[in-house]
């Protein structure tokens, strides 16, 4: 359904006379990102282009051992970052990896059950990317979230502890508006798609040669998947990560 | 916070009395298991608390904290959720009745509601799990003179009512000669006056 398309070096060394308008702002301004800026268009170059040739040897296997082989290198990373940004919240390792384990597994399953996509690498890696990416900022941005209810909240917290409530019954408010601001940011994003900006995948297909209309049904369909993984990662993430701010005698750890 | 104290609360109202700082909220909340102690232990009918479930614990031994926070809700909304975690019904006017609150109070919005009134919110649902010690965390601190007064009425009404003890963490020498039977003095986590007194059981 794609009309492939082919691009040489040269049209990508081209693009950097963009980069170069940042670096006169940069150095124009004083802002003091020229170093930065460099380091960001050799990182993307290294990693970009070593991943399309890991994806591209993972398409011409063919291998479902290698496509779930990937997506574990993407689970470990994501979780990761999602560790490092959701620092606050005692014991998140576990919750996070759980997290994204299931939101990929369900998603992907779901999506080959019902026939959406093949269970071919060709469309499990992008989707599996996406879908284990989304799922990252969502459980990070949840998690974050958590540990600021938390402590925003230890007054009533232990108040309600105090008439003999369980941690998960104290816990609750706080972990329900984690868990909104996990997922509000991708409805919010889908409820304006089209008309305040394109979508990435839309402006992938389109630039590719598709058909408008292909390019939009495709971009419903991963749209509508990643809501479903954003919820099951924010969800996972905040019902187990709430646990580390608790004892086991439902008391609130000291910070 | 606490070094060597070693207390034996009866039956009745105790005061807890001291500076701030002096570990008076710290010892209150050992009690009900809100915060364990790094050493020593701590005995409720003469059963180590730490082997009893603590939310059973919070239930028999119920804290009113400092400040009021109150669950999202009406009033009767606070009231009732104690008891319905354990599945128990209760006469919400009763437990009102009891904190000095009437029963028009039980359909109003318990964060609208006065500081004073709220922390009478606070201590309704307390009573309303029928616990058998009150732990008050300076219960009148939030409140203006007239306010103190009242709930120290109130206060002193309960255990003649319902035969509820109290332990009362008060900074105020006044209110803990008025509001208890046993004061405890603390000053820079260790008992200030003398040897543990033994009080009636």
């Amino acid at each position: 359904m794609i009309a492939a398309v082919h691009l040489s070096l040269g049209e990508v060394v081209a693009a950097l006379a963009l980069v170069a308008v940042a670096a006169a702002v940069s150095i124009w301004r004083r802002a003091d990102l020229e170093r930065d800026l460099g380091i960001a268009v050799v990182r993307s170059f290294v990693q970009l282009t070593a991943v399309g040739y890991v994806i591209q040897a993972i398409f011409d296997s063919d291998s479902l051992w290698l496509v779930a082989a990937l997506l574990a290198v993407m689970v470990a990373f994501g979780s990761l970052t999602a560790r490092g940004r959701a620092r606050a919240v005692p014991g998140a390792t576990w919750p996070i990896v759980i997290a994204l384990s299931v939101a990929g597994l369900v998603t992907l399953g779901l999506v080959i059950a019902l026939g959406i996509f093949p269970a071919r690498a060709r469309y499990l890696v992008p989707v599996g990317g996406m879908v284990i990416g989304n799922a990252m900022t969502a459980a990070a941005v949840a998690l974050n979230r958590l540990a600021d209810e938390i402590s925003s909240g230890v007054l009533r917290i232990e108040a309600t502890l105090a008439l003999g409530a369980t941690a998960r019954e104290a816990a609750r408010g706080a972990v329900t508006r984690s868990l909104r601001s996990g997922m509000i940011t991708l409805i919010d994003s889908t409820k304006t798609t089209g008309v305040v900006f394109f979508p990435g995948t839309m402006v992938g297909m389109l630039l590719a040669g598709a058909r408008p209309l292909d390019a939009v049904r495709l971009q419903l369909i991963l749209l509508w998947s990643l809501l479903g993984s954003v919820a099951l990662s924010s969800v996972i993430a905040t019902s187990l990560g709430y646990r580390g701010f608790f004892t086991a005698a439902h008391q609130l750890r000291e910070r | 916070m606490l070094r060597g104290v070693s207390l034996r609360l009866g039956d009745g109202a105790t005061a807890l009395l001291g500076p701030s700082g002096a570990g008076k909220s710290t010892l209150l909340r050992l009690l009900n298991r809100l915060a364990d102690p790094d050493s020593g232990r701590i005995l409720f009918r003469g059963e180590d608390i730490r082997a009893l479930d603590p939310r059973e614990l919070r239930r028999r031994a119920c804290l009113v904290p400092q400040l009021p926070a109150p669950l999202p809700g009406s009033a009767a909304d606070n009231v009732r959720f104690g008891p319905s975690l354990v599945g128990r019904d209760v006469s919400v006017e009763r437990s009102l009745e009891l904190a000095g609150l009437s029963r028009s109070y039980a359909d109003r919005d318990a964060s609208r509601l006065s500081v004073g009134e709220q922390q009478r919110v606070m201590l309704a649902r307390a009573l309303a799990l029928e616990p058998e010690v009150l732990l008050l965390d300076e219960p009148t601190s939030a409140l203006d003179e007239d306010a103190r007064e009242g709930v120290e009425r109130t206060l002193a009404d309960l255990v003649a009512r319902t035969g509820v003890s109290m332990v009362v963490v008060t900074h105020d020498r006044g209110q803990a000669s008025r509001l208890a039977s046993r004061i405890v003095e603390l000053a820079g986590g260790r008992l200030a006056d003398g040897p543990a007194g033994v009080a009636a059981p």
